[in-house]
């Protein structure tokens, strides 16, 4: 069966360990991690990761329930359906001399990226967006000649006012916990 | 008022409302030991190997339904729980597990003893914790019983370094804690559940597949309340069997790999599968991409992740099996199948797969029946894993709840005579009868002494082929009867039983079975019977490899209806 992404985020303890608990959950029930991108989230002593996986929309569920049954884990939601502001940053380090600065320099431009080092022989370009953009910049210089490259993977939120606890944060049961009908 | 991380430990468990714990000593848990006189309370039953103490837990807990607790030291300790941790969290059995752990400093040093246990038991507890500061444990302590008990119960890990148990720190047993994280559904969904009632009251040709989930919510009544009232005929799983008296007219046996045939037939022709407390596992449900494709399936279960794991589900209930069952009966219709229960009964007489046939040598199924006449089915009855639970499964009839102590989903063989132990000691007045392989009993032999320590009167059925027997029936049916590694020279299992301090007989013909099992209820102690059985006997019946449920074999003889001579 092939599946496509999905973009799962969860609201989980600050605690040692809890990284290691999600990412071996997903690897023991079989699932190929493609990003995952930790960090605080608006709550203290709550963390806040946006996992990318690929999968069925079965197996993914399937996923969902398994990463929200850990002890460790307030909420896991699937938003891949949703209406949602998607974002990655990436750092892209571009060999460059004298006859190519300025041409690398307008590409930069045009995607609103920005140069944040420059030596002798490279220049380094620091840009966000999602995965598309970054992708289409990076088509572009390959041309140059990319020295060194280091993307975060996708944080990623729903557009509108709710929030993933939302008007639930502290009642018994979120959204994920409550039944579904399917 | 201060106190070590010992007394709030062993504090906790008396809160806990802890009697009896099971382990080894070694070097990290001798502080934790050293406190235990302090504690009269609770008695600590020293097993010969942790293993042992992990399935005596495990016993203990199935037996009760209270939470079964096991201690280990670091390291070797801990590692050797690590096969019980398993088994209890597949089977869903309440546990914690306390291991001692080198001292903070050391920790990630490679220090002598160390592993990392926390790492090593993630994919199998419920939960686990290192503690890493002193005034946590009492919260810590809280939790995991709490965790381990609530919900869908498991095991629960908590790792405690050595000098964490020597440091004093002032000492306040939490009242209240908070898990944000952690709230079971217990309540069905409303509209759910009048959804399921619907089908139900509308299903032609219904049957309800009843799980552990079943004995665990204490939900016998409901249970049979709802086969009563809607007249649908009850199949159980393995571990589900004793969830509906056996002898009940709704009751059709188990359904399976080695189950009944009419159970696997009818679970196959349903139009409506009523799954509690169940997890569609694949011994249960054979191939399951062709597991019973136009059934309408509800699916009660408290673990929301178990719906649509296995097989699709129609209507989902999230709740805790006793809530739910009895929410759901009061929209439920009186109901008749007539036709289809008739069929059922068809089924069943035309499949007379459990037959004994007349032999002169000692049928591990006469043992078992035996076994069953003896106790007048009053029995405990633990197995370890084989063949011989598949006869203990198929030929003893579970007429009270909860009576059938076996590993299931991770099929661990040792589990037995451990499990017993633990189960005695939770039911101290039951006839506890721990039936089991050559090849089981072998991997936890050594908790014979543990059962003479204790003094348990627990009796022990060998089923004695000289095989690891499951795997010959294999290499028999499948493997062109080449018997690799499987032939066992066993000991004189009755020796062995006599130099740990508990007597024995051997039943080496059919007229020695009866002797030996009134023997051994006569004796007031333990007592072991070494049945030398049929060295090749397979049980049956039984699906074929990667076959669905309706694809059988039913063992030559029997099928011709004809008893051997």
């Amino acid at each position: 069966m092939t599946g496509n992404k999905h973009t799962l985020v969860a609201l989980v303890e600050d605690r040692p360990g809890v990284l290691n608990r999600m990412a071996s959950l997903c690897r023991r029930r079989g699932f190929n991690i493609e990003s995952i991108a930790v960090g605080h989230s608006e709550t203290p002593r709550l963390s806040r990761m946006t996992i990318v996986v690929d999968g069925t929309n079965t197996m993914i569920e399937q996923l969902r329930k398994q990463l929200d049954k850990l002890v460790v884990t307030m909420k896991v939601s699937d938003i891949t359906g949703d209406d949602i502001v998607a974002r990655e940053l990436a750092l892209i380090k571009v060999k460059a001399n004298s006859a190519t600065r300025s041409e690398i320099i307008q590409i930069v431009d045009i995607f609103r990226a920005d140069i944040v080092d420059v030596a002798a022989n490279s220049v380094t370009v620091q840009v966000t967006g999602d995965e598309d953009k970054i992708d289409s910049l990076l088509s572009l210089l390959r041309g140059f000649g990319i020295k060194e490259m280091s993307r975060t993977g996708r944080i990623a939120m729903t557009r509108g006012g709710s929030s993933l606890l939302g008007a639930e944060k502290g009642t018994s049961a979120g959204r994920s916990r409550k039944q579904s009908a399917s | 008022m201060k106190m070590t991380g010992a007394q709030m430990m062993l504090d906790g468990l008396v809160k806990e409302g802890v009697e009896v714990t099971f382990g080894i000593q070694g070097g990290k848990v001798i502080p934790l030991f050293d406190t235990m006189p302090q504690y009269p309370q609770i008695h600590h039953v020293l097993t010969r190997h942790e293993q042992g103490a992990a399935h005596a837990a495990e016993g203990y807990a199935r037996a009760t339904g209270k939470v079964g607790v096991c201690i280990a030291t670091s390291g070797p300790g801990a590692t050797n729980l690590v096969t019980g941790i398993a088994d209890a969290f597949l089977d869903s059995v309440p546990m914690v597990a306390i291991t001692g752990q080198v001292n903070r400093s050391d920790i990630g040093k490679d220090a002598f003893q160390e592993v990392d246990i926390t790492g090593i038991t993630l994919p199998i507890t419920k939960h686990n914790y290192l503690v890493l500061e002193t005034a946590a444990l009492p919260r810590i302590v809280r939790e995991a019983f709490y965790l381990a008990r609530t919900g869908r119960p498991g095991p629960v890990l908590i790792d405690v370094p050595g000098d964490v148990f020597m440091e004093q720190v002032e000492y306040h047993y939490p009242a209240e804690f908070d898990l944000p994280s952690y709230k079971p559904t217990l309540k069905g969904h409303p509209a759910q559940i009048k959804r399921a009632a619907k089908l139900i009251n509308e299903a032609k040709e219904p049957v309800i597949l009843a799980g552990r989930g079943v004995i665990i919510s204490g939900a016998y009544a409901e249970l049979k309340e709802l086969a009563e009232k809607a007249q649908i005929p009850v199949i159980t799983t393995l571990l589900g069997i004793s969830a509906i008296p056996e002898s009940h007219i709704l009751s059709y046996g188990w359904l399976g790999m080695h189950g009944m045939v009419h159970a696997n037939l009818a679970t196959d022709a349903a139009d409506t599968i009523i799954a509690i407390g169940m997890r569609f596992d694949d011994r249960a449900t054979a191939k399951v991409s062709a597991f019973n494709p136009h059934a309408r399936i509800v699916h009660i279960d408290i673990d929301p992740a178990e719906i649509g794991k296995n097989v699709k589900v129609d209507i989902p209930i999230v709740g805790d099996v006793k809530n739910v069952l009895s929410q759901l009966n009061k929209l439920i219709e009186p109901g008749e199948h007539i036709d289809w229960i008739a069929r059922l009964d068809e089924w069943r007489r035309a499949h007379p797969a459990l037959d004994i046939r007349d032999s002169e040598s000692v049928l591990p199924q006469y043992v078992v029946q035996q076994i069953y006449e003896a106790t007048k089915g009053q029995a405990t009855i633990v197995t370890g894993v084989g063949q011989h639970q598949m006869w203990a499964a198929q030929h003893y009839h579970y007429d009270h709840p909860n009576s059938l102590i076996t590993s299931g989903g991770l099929g661990t063989m040792g589990f037995g005579l451990p499990a017993a132990i633990g189960a005695q000691m939770g039911r101290p007045k039951a006839t506890v009868w721990c039936l089991d392989g050559d090849g089981s009993f072998q991997m936890t032999i050594q908790e014979l002494a543990t059962i003479q320590q204790e003094r348990l009167p627990i009796k022990i059925a060998i089923f004695n082929n000289g095989f690891l027997g499951m795997v010959r029936q294999w290499q028999d049916l499948f493997f062109g009867k080449r018997y690799v590694a499987t032939p066992l020279s066993g000991p004189d299992f009755v020796k062995i039983a006599e130099a740990y301090g508990i007597p024995g007989a051997a039943a080496k013909r059919k007229d020695d079975v009866v002797p030996a099992i009134e023997q051994a209820m006569k004796e007031p102690g333990p007592f072991l019977i070494d049945f030398r059985i049929e060295p090749e006997e397979n049980v049956y019946p039984m699906v074929k490899l990667g076959g669905s449920l309706v694809e059988l074999l039913e063992g030559e003889e029997i099928t011709k209806g004809v008893a051997k001579p």
